[in-house]
């Protein structure tokens, strides 16, 4: 019985995969070293990260998915779920020993797993593009604090670099305490160690804002106030496609003050 | 500076409450490129940035250019001669507010719409003005929905697509008589020509850009339209009749249903109702969807002795309890055409259904897992291993089974029917 361990990123866990397969091995589990240890009696071999390893690996998953598939081993990784090594795993030995199509067989547990998995990751890169709110700041910069649930900031770049070409913007990701910026066409990732905003909320602090923001904020409430409309009322619709969890980041659903 | 800030501020009060009746809101089907290092960009999926009390998303910026109108429709609550607080916005300040939120990631786009005011060109023209700004002044690639007003020139409804990613004529009265019951000053042609000039000019540049990669667009994602139900007598069946003529002959993206609201209710010419027919406004719209992506056809969905909607059940599962002939389906043999028939059974799972039973034949567990709402589907299919339990229902029986357990979400929160008791507190005895 082996268990490999690896340092929690795709690319270890690529490097594993590689591992696996040079060393003939099938291993029990594939888990991050750094998570609780699950086993007691177990082989464990831990994998440092080789990105020349991770690269093949990478490289023969794309020649095998089909288009709109290149990305679902990626996506379903970053869901972050207990276990999900071990089904991504399975689903590479099954692909590479030559099963066509495997992506598409639903009736297997394991794919539909991931397919499920991948889907939740995108939905949270979507609501990503919805629910980010830029406050402008005196040095002209266009600021969102936000707390996805998954890893999934770098999947909005693109989304963001093509359509704010010409203003500065920095995204954080207040739970995993990173952000990308961008400004000179460059997106960069970026740690902040001074924080000027509320960890919670993502609110700039107040003296550190453009004079025209408060502004905007107090229209863009009005606006959705003014448009909505009393007749249809419906809390539940409302919170289905906007859960409580965003609220918090959202100026049009904090109160004037 | 603060005085006209707040005079912005109070006309954005006034002209959002002015537009909220229009229901489109899609920022759909337009991937227009960020290409001048500019600002914004389309996303063909669309992307909704909010979403309102009502549950109505909010993905465009929906405004009114001016509430000032000189018409005087029934329906309408800008009718001029309704005593409300009426304002009009600058070209240029409809311009700021937009990129102000747009930059703020707050709107996918602008939906303009307008009063019309002196007469319909010269209230195109201002309109075309604000698109035309925001694409050269300020450089801006994002989601623009202009509304072309009926009776505009032909030139300026050319111009407003050239600048536009979709354009839209809002019929509101299904048929011609109500409409000239209800809007005396407007007609017909006046809405029907822009559509064709509309549909025309959109398959032309659509054939050009095959030519010529260069080619200017026109309106690129296309047109729609939106139709007012339960302010005139007219039946489902008429309007989803209409509706996909309208999809079928003036090639409209969208048309979309407006669940009448009293807003003139001294209007005597308007029934008198005391909340929105929100459940037959959902059921036309499932009607429209299972048009436009489960290729049912309009007769299939209403059959010539029904000019109404079932109001209880879906007007898919409607459609298999009439036609009980059809099934059982085979999951595992049908076509996917047939499939989609089947109730509790979406596009989605459809076409994995395809994909995966290559691999391997499904059974009701795999169904499940799919995401298959087994509750209904179970009387319609056959699978596998077992045919279905309750093979052999009659309709009627069935109809009330399946109702009985739908604990439909609908039933309180949306019932729009007049209760004989909804306001009546029972007087309890009191306790000495």
């Amino acid at each position: 019985m082996k268990i490999y361990t690896y340092d929690n990123t795709f690319e270890g866990f690529l490097t594993c995969v590689f591992d696996c397969y040079s060393r003939k091995d099938f291993p029990v589990d594939i888990c991050s070293r750094y998570g609780e240890q699950r086993y007691l009696f177990v082989e464990s071999i831990d994998v440092p990260t080789n990105p020349k390893k991770a690269e093949r690996v990478w490289k023969g998953i794309q020649k095998h998915l089909s288009g709109k598939n290149k990305q679902l081993l990626f996506y379903a990784y970053l869901s972050e779920e207990l276990g999900i090594e071990m089904k991504i795993y399975r689903f590479l030995r099954r692909m590479f020993s030559g099963h066509l199509n495997l992506e598409t067989d639903y009736g297997d547990p394991d794919v539909l797993h991931l397919t499920q998995a991948s889907q939740k990751v995108k939905k949270e890169a979507m609501r990503m593009m919805q629910f980010v709110r830029f406050q402008r700041t005196k040095d002209r910069m266009y600021f969102c604090g936000i707390e996805p649930r998954y890893d999934v900031i770098p999947l909005i770049i693109n989304h963001y670099q093509k359509r704010f070409t010409d203003q500065r913007w920095l995204i954080y990701d207040l739970k995993r305490n990173y952000g990308i910026l961008y400004g000179n066409e460059k997106v960069e990732e970026v740690v902040l160690t001074k924080k000027q905003f509320n960890a919670y909320n993502g609110q700039v602090k107040e003296e550190l804002l453009h004079e025209g923001e408060d502004f905007y904020q107090k229209l863009w409430r009005s606006y959705f106030k003014h448009i909505n409309i009393e007749e249809r009322k419906n809390l539940k619709l409302q919170r289905q496609h906007m859960p409580r969890r965003f609220w918090r980041y959202l100026p049009e659903k904090q109160e004037a003050n | 500076m603060s005085a006209m800030n707040d005079s912005v501020h109070e006309k954005l009060k006034i002209l959002s409450d002015a537009a909220k009746y229009d229901v489109s809101c899609a920022s759909s089907g337009s991937n227009r490129a960020n290409t001048s290092k500019g600002i914004g960009s389309g996303v063909a999926c669309g992307i909704c940035h909010s979403f309102t009390e009502d549950g109505r998303c909010v993905s465009l910026f929906k405004i009114l250019m001016t509430n000032n109108c000189i018409y005087d429709c029934a329906y309408c609550i800008n009718r001029r001669t309704n005593d409300r607080p009426r304002a009009t916005f600058t070209a240029q300040e409809i311009v700021d507010l937009t990129i102000g939120f747009y930059r703020r990631n707050y709107i996918e786009g602008l939906f303009l719409s307008s009063g019309v005011i002196k007469n319909p060109d010269y209230t195109m023209e201002r309109m075309v003005l604000v698109a035309k700004k925001l694409r050269q002044e300020e450089n801006y690639n994002g989601y623009i929905h202009l509304k072309a007003i009926p009776g505009a020139s032909s030139e300026l409804i050319h111009e407003a697509g050239i600048w536009a990613d979709r354009l839209s004529v809002n019929m509101e009265i299904p048929t011609e008589p109500n409409l000239k019951k209800l809007a005396p000053e407007k007609n017909y042609p006046d809405i029907v020509t822009p559509m064709g000039q509309i549909r025309d000019s959109i398959l032309v540049a659509k054939e050009e850009r095959k030519k010529y990669r260069k080619a200017p667009r026109f309106a690129p994602a296309g047109q729609s339209t939106q139709l007012i139900v339960g302010a005139t007598p007219e039946t489902d069946r008429q309007i989803i009749l209409l509706s996909s003529g309208l999809y079928k002959k003036q090639n409209l993206k969208r048309v979309y249903f407006s669940g009448y609201l009293p807003v003139n209710s001294y209007d005597a010419r308007l029934p008198a109702v005391n909340r929105p027919p929100l459940v037959r406004e959902n059921r036309l719209y499932q009607s429209d969807w299972l048009m436009r992506f489960y290729h049912f056809k309009a007769e299939e969905i209403l059959s010539d002795d029904q000019p109404f909607l079932d109001l209880d059940v879906d007007p898919k599962l409607g459609f298999a309890l009439r036609n009980m002939h059809l099934f059982p389906v085979d999951i595992n043999r049908a076509d996917y055409e047939m499939i989609l028939r089947i109730p509790g059974v979406g596009v989605q799972s459809a076409q994995k259904i395809i994909l995966a039973r290559k691999h391997r034949r499904l059974n009701s567990l795999h169904l499940k897992k799919l995401g298959i709402v087994m509750k209904r589907a179970k009387y319609f299919i056959t699978c596998n291993e077992l045919p279905a339990p309750g093979m052999g229902w009659e309709p009627k029986r069935l109809r009330h089974k399946l109702l009985c357990e739908m604990n439909s979400k609908y039933k309180n929160s949306l019932n729009t029917q007049l209760s004989l008791f909804a306001d009546y507190k029972p007087v309890l005895p009191t306790l000495h």
